[in-house]
């Protein structure tokens, strides 16, 4: 009896090692799959054309700086004016969507007025409806209002943002007692006052994740800018990307065209490494409840 | 005076609902003047015959559904784009959510399970989650780049002797899809599995417990007690992830410069939206083929609310 019972458990002990073993190999997979490719962009963005066009290497060369100083300094694609542009963009409406969300959630968390439920059920009923939807309407709008090749179009629709507003609604309904509101008013601070000055500070955490979120994803956007924005110097680095894509290939020196790609998306992958572990307690937090 | 109080009581409460509107207005005035009202201007459209020919301006005519009928009317050689393209769309979107899901789901798993021990956890979650921030253009111009018949993926199978004649990755419909799936995948994968980690960690331990004692082994757990308590949060991640397909645009605009190359194989709807608002300006048509896709994210859209709304009782 005892003899089966060790040898049951050695089995076990076997089992879980083997499983182990299968798990890990499978995670390391994993993380070269979304690796490499930006390993292989970050190798090639050291290397002259001449050696790019030579063959396959996995080892870093030392064109760095020169592939930077021609990208930045590239008569058809202004990649500085481009990160410029995005950065105002991602930045400003990155601003306004997580205050007006946070207000707006404030409204709807705080106080009570008929319609209270109503605006909540609207709010989540049209958190997923994508952009591309009402594109035809909005591209007629701003061409009517003289706001293509205008950043207005891009910034001022963060304040109605359901996804940060519906994350901040779930941060305040965890971290924030009424009572603070209460004591507030009878310290006579007006309303206005109590959410920006006692309220915002303790939204601190979800207001800096939904900061980077919202930052992030103006930044990455493609589809709206494209249509809206066709002045050179009006343009973001999506629409420099695709066209770069666009251009004439094979007369391109690619050690740019990789530098080209990592300084699009570097700004953002710096943010990550930085920030990484809020950011990844930031995907849970406003969506579903576990 | 009791009754008194009360009434007071009441007339604060309305003199702060008041602030209630106020504190929402901004967000619902922006709404309607960013959203609703570009969203009725789509709608209206689709019964406009309304777009530029050459340097000619036809319309805005009313003509009714024609729009709708020319849409699902068969061309000369009898496809229906817009069919054409919705199936592409379905395709693509198949290809990378069904392993993103499922790889997902097991990945969840290990790194809950307390068995397993898996180390490195944070590293693990920080890679595959990285891909998902990454602007998705840039992304394909890279995958562009690396499988082009010049780049490093044909000169490492060249080198290696694997092939002898550099492979023209962008000329099949296989390899186009399947890199737009590929980059679908490692986009969306890592955070799939960090929601789903977040459901199975709000799965009550005692049950996972329960069933150990009672003898199940790891595969009766996961189909007994995992996977229907998951069911509700696994539900909603893939409406959100079809949601977001139906949206598929950047990735094969990019890789394809716009064309969904070979023979419009991998021409999604946004991006035949994408034609007929930018590149030819008929707004009818645009708004019509905006109408059928609006009409699909409400019907899926509706599935996520209610499975939202559930969760919160």
């Amino acid at each position: 009896m005892a003899t089966t019972n060790t040898s049951d458990s050695r089995k076990a002990k076997l089992m879980m090692q083997i499983s182990q073993i299968v798990v890990y190999a499978i995670l390391i997979f994993l993380s070269f799959m979304c690796l490499f490719s930006f390993y292989m962009l970050i190798v090639n963005s050291t290397r002259s054309n001449a050696d790019l066009q030579g063959g396959f290497r996995l080892v870093f060369s030392d064109q760095f700086f020169v592939n930077l100083k021609n990208a930045w300094t590239d008569a058809s694609i202004d990649i500085p004016r481009g990160m410029f542009n995005s950065f105002v963009i991602a930045a400003s409406s990155a601003v306004l969507s997580t205050y007006f969300s946070a207000l707006t959630a404030y409204g709807i968390h705080a106080y009570r007025f008929k319609l209270k439920k109503a605006a909540f059920t609207f709010i989540m009923a049209i958190m997923v409806i994508p952009n591309q939807v009402y594109a035809v309407g909005f591209y007629q709008m701003c061409i009517k209002l003289g706001w293509t090749n205008s950043f207005v179009p891009l910034i001022l629709p963060g304040i109605a943002a359901p996804v940060v507003f519906f994350y901040m609604k779930q941060y305040m309904e965890s971290v924030l007692p009424m009572e603070i509101v209460d004591a507030a008013r009878v310290d006579g601070s007006g309303e206005f006052y109590t959410f920006n000055r006692i309220i915002l500070p303790m939204l601190k955490p979800a207001l800096a994740v939904q900061l980077i979120f919202s930052f992030v994803q103006s930044w990455n956007n493609y589809f709206l800018p494209a249509l809206l924005l066709d002045k050179a110097e009006m343009k973001t680095v999506p629409i420099m990307i695709a066209q770069l894509r666009a251009a004439d290939y094979s007369k391109f020196d690619m050690g740019k065209v990789y530098m080209f790609i990592l300084l699009a998306i570097l700004p953002v992958l710096v943010v990550y490494i930085c920030l990484s572990k809020y950011i990844i307690k930031g995907v849970t937090a406003g969506s579903v409840k576990g | 005076m009791k009754q008194l109080s009360a009434h007071k009581s009441k007339s604060k409460g309305v003199s702060y609902a008041k602030w209630g509107y106020i504190f929402i207005a901004p967000f619902f005035i922006t709404y309607a003047i960013f959203t609703l009202f570009p969203q009725m201007l789509t709608i209206y459209n689709s019964f406009f015959e309304n777009y530029r020919s050459g340097l000619k301006q036809v319309g805005p005519n009313f003509v009714g559904l024609e729009n709708y009928i020319t849409l699902f009317t068969p061309d000369k050689n009898g496809t229906i784009d817009i069919l054409k393209y919705a199936g592409n769309t379905v395709v693509l979107w198949i290809g990378g959510a069904i392993p993103q899901i499922v790889i997902a789901l097991l990945l969840a798993i290990f790194f809950t399970s307390y068995r397993l021990k898996i180390r490195g956890q944070q590293f693990f979650k920080t890679v595959i989650y990285m891909p998902n921030l990454i602007m998705a253009s840039a992304f394909s111009m890279l995958f562009y780049t690396l499988f082009s018949p010049v780049g490093p993926v044909n000169q490492a199978l060249l080198e290696w002797g694997v092939l002898e004649a550099s492979f023209d990755f962008f000329a099949h419909k296989v390899s186009v899809r399947g890199m737009i799936m590929l980059m679908n995948f490692l986009l969306w994968f890592g955070n799939t599995t960090i929601l789903l980690m977040a459901g199975i960690m709000g799965i009550e331990q005692d049950l996972f417990d329960a069933a150990q004692i009672d003898g199940a082994n790891s595969v009766k757990v996961f189909f007994k007690v995992t996977l229907p308590l998951l069911m509700p949060i696994l539900v909603y991640t893939i409406i959100t992830a079809m949601i977001g397909g139906l949206q598929m645009f950047d990735v094969p605009q990019v890789l394809t410069n716009g064309g969904g190359t070979p023979n419009r194989t991998s021409m999604t709807l946004i991006m035949f939206l994408n034609n007929y608002l930018k590149t030819s300006k008929n707004y009818g048509m645009a708004g019509a083929i905006s109408v059928i896709i609006f009409i699909i994210t409400g019907i899926l859209s509706l599935v996520v609310y209610r499975s939202l709304t559930k969760q919160d009782n």
